[in-house]
């Protein structure tokens, strides 16, 4: 329920959300490519299960955080970390008013890393440090300071991140920086020819995943960065013959690690549609120097869950967020083809991946809804009364107000026909059982360990 | 050095202050940063943000609009989404990047309440304080626009208005009607409380008030102002304990005789000596400084230590009392203490075989211990000081 403090009104976005003309979303055949609702003031809606940098830098083991920010930026991450129990592997240098005037932060940075470091109960073999905005404008010498901090600490291998949220929307992103600065660690190594990695990903590829098929099949190991038990272990994945990821967050370093080590790598986002799924199978199984796996009764077993799962969930409203899974698109299409009622997507961003899916879906459902998730009045639509319909993520649980959702993010790592069978499976389940969305929606980081207490 | 924090996190910063403290009175508020404050915000310092339509936004701010002064955006922005939302004000706050580049945010706000209608003010926030500035500048703007005269009290009861409430400091549901239902036993009327389940026009009423409750250090700052403008003059302290009885003496002598107290300080009896007292308060001074009111009345000498900006006035250097910013200004305030109160993540800057009480606040952990934090109208100090565990010990602090 909606508590308002705004002032009540017979007119504006409150009413107006739910009617023609709501700013907040646009029908398909109106949406402009890529991003449907042009970007105004944001919103941020109280759903935090999404990962950020702390979560994913925890997963390199060993390795300590160090945030070089101001207050209001630092408390955000420290409380990531006391949130996951892993307090331990982070911490802050303040950056206040006066190191502005003082230089042009290098010496904030260099001596609050250093103290940092001298002041750990452990020396850590590896320190990600991370550098943010302000040190992009008063620029700083950025290759002074890793120097200088690589002279005071030789036993200490530097991670060189950022915390820049200001290049998120046009230039290199902090989660791509931080994950180029992953791989950047991977050991220049002799092939293992039987060694397949999978880096730069924050869950972890199921066993019973496509690609994890076809991996062993081919008679190669899988190994992942979340299997790593030390740093050594984690840069031994600089044999792999084949490095993957399924972001394209990760693409941007694993390319250039990939390059420098001499290696095939391979983007995989995991695809919802058919012909996605097999031509990403047909591009591992080239690298791989195999034949691309015949899936026909992969699809046949797909096509049979879902056309099922349609006669299970008639009459039922589905919604589906960016959160969720990779391509919310390709899966609205997919649903949508064998006769579910997706009603909403919720996406800012339209992907590159998901252009063909867009285009189907102007064709085909131009009255499918694209809303934004961030934009201000969002924040005055009632929620109530949503669960007559079933959610696929927990944005869109929010947004909706209901409490069957699918209470998942980045297509729970699945990849392939498993993902598309393990998707049905989670519905069907979301539909039969009612969640606590208040409980689970504003935990961050979902999969990692999380102890906040939320509102009750 | 002085800025490193190695173990322990920092206080909700300005910019949470300033949203918290408007949270509830129908404006808008819009933080021009990139990203990141107003995820900080709604995670971490601002647990209403779930279930009410408080309309605080952020301006997602690129290099590219920063580098090349794009201000129109922002103007543009906060108008067209002051014409769909409607709030009853605007507030603009800045980030590190706007402070870095000198942005007239006086001047913006200008703009936008030219072309919105709407009133619309600016804070002088960059991120780097902590909330207690942010909240305090808030509530000081909020004093500079009451404009009620103030009327002459007809009735025994004397009019308080509390300032200073925020969950950020009191999160627990109980804390408003508790403080509301001890107002009212001691011949009290609340008429205003900043704010937290007070509208706009609520708050308005701070100007009847025959005395200023000030029940943190968020709430110092407008208490001054109504002092000096409108002569209603205020008292320090929260109804903890046995200090209750003084506190409410307090607020009668000072609608009586018009004059100021810092109740609490005034209520302590442990003597002013060279020796620090071995129990250490560490947090927010005015509720502890309560709390320490509390135990000094039941023969416990206590000391406070306040990590927090702009509370140098309500700590008491003779009484062993110290500001202390930064993890290791606080790590060495707290040597030597063999008692601490304070928030369970300062179990870690304490020595090793410490008596630890845990007092969390959501200001400080977040939402870490969200459901332990205490109504402090209902603590008992001198329980919570014998129920103490030790640093290192089998304790779920240490």
């Amino acid at each position: 329920m909606l508590t308002r403090v705004t002032p009540p009104r017979g007119e504006g976005a409150a009413r107006a959300a739910r009617g023609e003309g709501s700013p907040a979303f646009v029908r398909i055949a109106d949406a402009a490519y890529p991003r449907p609702i042009p970007n105004v003031l944001e919103f941020n809606a109280p759903v935090h299960e999404s990962w950020n940098i702390v979560h994913t830098g925890m997963l390199l083991p060993e390795c300590h955080q160090i945030y070089v920010c101001a207050d209001n930026c630092l408390r955000g991450v420290v409380l990531t970390a006391a949130e996951m129990g892993a307090s331990d592997r982070l911490s802050g240098v303040v950056l206040e008013e006066d190191d502005l005037y003082a230089d042009n932060l290098e010496t904030a940075t260099i001596e609050g890393v250093s103290d940092v470091i001298r002041r750990l109960p452990h020396r850590p073999p590896a320190v990600m440090v991370f550098l943010v905005c302000l040190h992009h404008f008063v620029g700083t010498d950025v290759g002074h300071v890793y120097r200088e901090l690589g002279r005071r600490f030789p036993d200490i291998r530097f991670l060189r991140c950022w915390m820049d949220p200001i290049m998120q929307k046009t230039g290199v992103t902090p989660e791509q920086r931080e994950r180029a600065a992953m791989v950047d660690v991977l050991e220049a190594l002799p092939e293992d020819r039987r060694l397949v990695g999978v880096v730069s990903d924050d869950l972890r590829l199921p066993d019973d995943a496509d690609i994890a098929r076809l991996v062993t099949d081919a008679g190669c190991t899988l190994r992942q960065l979340h299997d790593a038990r030390s740093l050594a272990d984690y840069r031994s994945l600089g044999a792999s013959t084949l490095l993957l990821t399924r972001t394209p967050f990760g693409w941007y370093g694993l390319e250039r690690a990939a390059r420098r080590l001499g290696r095939r790598a391979l983007c995989l986002p995991p695809a919802l549609s058919y012909d996605g799924i097999d031509a990403g199978l047909a591009q591992v199984a080239t690298a791989l120097g195999v034949e691309a796996p015949d899936t026909r009764a992969r699809r046949a077993a797909c096509d049979e869950a879902l056309d099922a799962l349609a006669t299970d969930l008639a009459g039922v409203p589905v919604a589906i967020d960016h959160l969720a899974v990779n391509h919310p698109l390709e899966l609205a299409q997919l649903l949508l083809e064998h006769g579910l009622d997706v009603r909403r997507v919720y996406v800012d961003v339209v992907s590159p991946e998901e252009r063909t899916a867009f285009e189907w879906l102007r064709g085909h459902v131009p009255t499918l809804e694209l809303w934004s998730t961030i934009h201000p009045t969002l924040r005055q639509v009632a929620r109530d009364a949503g669960d007559g319909l079933l959610a696929i993520g927990p944005k869109a649980a929010w947004f909706c107000g209901t409490a069957h959702f699918v209470n998942i993010i980045e297509t729970d790592g699945m990849w392939g026909y498993a993902a598309v069978r393990g998707l049905v499976r989670l519905m069907r389940d979301a539909w039969a059982h009612a969640k606590d969305t208040k409980a689970l929606v504003p935990r961050k980081g979902l999969g990692m360990p999380c102890a906040c207490q939320v509102p009750r | 050095m002085r800025q490193a924090q190695s173990i322990l996190p920092v206080y909700a910063g300005d910019v949470s202050g300033v949203c918290s403290a408007l949270f509830e009175l129908g404006g808008m508020v819009v933080i021009h940063d990139p990203s990141g404050c107003n995820s900080t915000y709604n995670t971490h310092d601002e647990i209403r943000w779930y279930d009410q339509d408080s309309l605080v936004f952020i301006s997602g701010l690129t290099d590219v609009d920063a580098i090349m002064g794009n201000d129109e955006k922002l103007v543009r922005d906060v108008v067209e989404a002051a014409r769909q939302t409607r709030p009853r004000f605007v507030v603009l706050v800045g980030s590190p990047v706007p402070y870095q580049l000198g942005m007239d945010f006086g001047a913006l706000a200008h703009l936008v309440e030219e072309r919105s209608g709407v009133p619309c003010r600016s804070l002088p926030t960059n991120g780097m304080h902590d909330y207690v500035r942010g909240a305090g500048l808030a509530f000081e703007l909020l004093a500079q626009h009451v404009d009620a005269r103030r009327g002459p009290s007809a009735r025994s009861v004397v009019r308080v208005s509390v300032l200073g409430l925020t969950p950020l400091d009191f999160a627990a549901a109980t804390t408003r009607p508790s403080l509301e239902a001890w107002l009212g036993g001691e011949g009290c009327e609340l008429v205003s409380c900043w704010a937290m389940g007070d509208t706009l026009e609520d708050v308005r009423r701070a100007a009847t008030a025959d005395v200023s409750l000030v029940v943190s250090a968020t709430g110092l700052r407008a208490a001054r102002v109504l002092e000096r403008r409108l002569g209603i003059p205020f008292v320090t302290g929260v109804p903890v304990g046995a200090f209750a009885d003084e506190l409410a003496q307090a607020l009668r002598a000072a609608a009586a005789d018009g004059r100021s107290r810092l109740a609490y300080q005034a209520a302590r009896r442990s003597p002013a000596g060279e020796e620090l007292p071995p129990v250490a308060l560490v947090g927010e001074p005015v509720s502890l400084g309560s709390v320490a009111a509390a135990l000094e009345h039941a023969g416990t000498p206590c000391r406070l230590v306040s990590p927090l900006e702009d509370t140098d006035r309500l700590v008491d250097a003779q009484r062993g009392d110290v500001c202390a910013r930064g993890e290791e200004r606080v790590i060495s305030a707290l040597a030597g203490a063999s008692t601490v109160v304070g928030d369970p993540f300062y179990a870690r800057a304490c020595a090793r075989g410490t008596r630890f009480c845990p007092l969390p606040h959501l200001a400080f952990s977040g939402r870490q211990w969200l459901h332990e934090i205490p109504d402090p109208v209902r603590l008992d100090p001198p329980s919570m000081v014998r129920a103490a565990s030790v640093v290192g010990g089998e304790t779920a602090w240490a």
